[in-house]
């Protein structure tokens, strides 16, 4: 059998992008979105009121936006206010959010999980331990069929 | 409720007959089984053979006592008793894709058919040809089309669908009836005209039901929601996100309760009685207490040593071992259904009984 001589970067094609009846999400304009504000959850974690800077992070999530660095930043910020609890404050964070931040908590976590760091799996782990309390399997369904997400 | 085990393999689906004496259902393959209640056993009394995939469709018309079912080899079959035999006639889908839900009218004069074309495929028999036509809606579905409801009015039809959309379509087919009275849903009604296109459900909108009036419409999502869109108030959309796994079958059994089942392989009742006011009520399986069998010290202790584990269960609370695929009303009407039954993957078909609690009203 010999190797043909033509190309094969035929087979590299990715066939899907041509289809015309190929499923593109609408475009919610989320360009404006710039994720919580940096400024106001910088002071109030120095201020030590951590329910106050949980609540003001998980504000204007960056979910329509196509811009990386936002959502890149908003993770930061979430990871920051996360860190800064006490264990055994966790519980009473997680009671404070209604359902809806829960679900955004949960999609926060698993963004973290993505990229770990020094302690970020190990803070991630408790509040996802007192997330799903809250929030149910449901939660995590929602993170893996959001289709825009943070 | 009472479960009646078909075996080991997953039920796709299945309906029943007029009086409930005879279900039929497909073991998940090529064909389907019609069986008879003799006793308290089932006892299969037909095979319905002609489809070459799998089936993924039944519904039995009841006061016409004809079935029609559709498989993943793209065909439908309307199937009529003659001479104690089911004889099947071709149905032209008109489809290229496997067909997905099939659903006959509420007069029995047409059926919808959904299929993963993107289409549905509406089709009524032809006198003058003898033989069954069908009527496309491509409008706007954009995946494939997970699930179908008939308003009563015989000529609205709901889909669910997998582009995270639920929409109420106008199936209006006027060779074979008289056009259609306005509706809450709107007036103009022309065949594949969409009356309610609400675009983000959150995830595959597996099952779709409508109110026994045809008011109001619920669906159940891949993201663990169920949603209800009332005609009556501006089609106003009332969302509520639930923390169990997705719900797959979702079934109107009074004006303002519902059940969902799925994942979860157990039922569950919600309540809607207004937008906004979409809540959980309870869980309608009473999970078994675990019977602690006296387990003597040394298999507790083998337990643990061999399989790592304290308990000797591996069954589930619940009375389905599965994921719950359908539910279908079996005794009551719409509007005051009495027993509802669930399939699912473990091959279980259990029959449930929906009582409604009289109301204390709050003084």
């Amino acid at each position: 059998m010999s190797k043909s001589t033509m190309s094969a970067r035929f087979r590299r094609v990715d066939v899907d992008e041509y289809d015309e009846n190929k499923f593109v999400d609408e475009d919610d304009g989320g360009e404006n979105q710039l994720g919580p504000d940096e400024a106001e959850v910088d002071s109030l974690i120095r201020q030590g009121n951590l329910m106050e800077a949980l609540h003001a992070v998980l504000k204007n999530p960056p979910i329509n936006t196509k811009n990386q660095n936002v959502k890149e930043r908003a993770e930061g910020l979430v990871l920051k206010v996360l860190s800064a609890f006490k264990s055994s404050d966790i519980e009473k964070g997680v009671q404070s959010l209604d359902k809806n931040s829960v679900d955004l908590l949960m999609k926060y976590i698993y963004k973290g999980f993505e990229r770990p760091s020094e302690n970020s799996s190990a803070v991630l782990l408790q509040w996802h331990e007192k997330a799903l309390a809250a929030g149910g399997v449901g939660s995590i369904v929602r993170v893996l069929t959001a289709r825009k997400t943070v | 409720m009472s479960l009646y085990s078909f075996g080991l393999e997953p039920l796709s689906c299945h309906t029943w007959n007029k009086d409930r004496s005879q279900i039929a259902v497909s073991p998940n393959n090529n064909v389907a089984n019609i069986y008879e209640k003799k006793g308290k056993e089932w006892v299969k009394i037909h095979e319905l053979t002609e489809h070459s995939g799998r089936i993924t469709g039944i519904d039995w018309a009841p006061e016409t006592n004809r079935i029609v079912t559709c498989a993943s080899d793209r065909n439908a079959y309307v199937w009529t008793l003659k001479d104690g035999t089911w004889k099947p006639t071709l149905v032209l889908v008109r489809i290229n894709r496997a067909a997905s839900c099939v659903k006959w009218s509420p007069l029995e004069n047409k059926f919808a058919l959904g299929s993963g074309a993107s289409i549905i495929s509406v089709c009524y028999f032809e006198k003058e040809n003898d033989w069954w036509l069908s009527k496309h809606i491509k409008k706007s579905i954009r995946s494939t089309v997970l699930s179908l409801d008939w308003h009563p009015n015989n000529i609205l039809l709901a889909a669910g669908s997998a582009d995270f959309n639920c929409r109420v379509f106008s199936a209006y087919i006027k060779d074979i009836e008289d056009k259609p009275g306005p509706t809450a849903w709107g007036a103009k009604m022309p065949f594949g005209e969409v009356l309610l296109e609400h675009k983000d459900c959150g995830g595959w909108v597996h099952s779709v039901s409508f109110s026994p009036s045809g008011d109001q419409l619920a669906w159940v999502a891949h993201n663990s929601s169920i949603g209800v869109s009332d005609a009556t108030q501006g089609k106003e959309v009332t969302q509520l996100t639930t923390n169990y796994l997705p719900l797959l079958s979702v079934l109107y059994v009074s004006p303002s309760e519902i059940v969902a089942a799925g994942h979860d392989c157990c039922p569950i009742q919600f309540t809607y009685k207004g937008p906004g006011a979409l809540e959980f009520v309870k869980k309608l399986d009473i999970p078994k207490q675990s019977s602690k069998t006296s387990m003597s010290a040394m298999q507790h202790f083998r337990n643990l040593d061999k399989r790592a584990i304290e308990e000797d269960s591996n069954e589930l609370g619940t009375i389905h071992q599965n994921s719950i695929t359908q539910l279908c009303v079996v005794a009551g009407e719409k509007a005051k259904v009495e027993k509802y039954s669930s399939v699912g993957l473990d091959g279980a078909m259990v029959m449930w009984d929906f009582k409604v609690l009289p109301c204390i009203p709050k003084k």
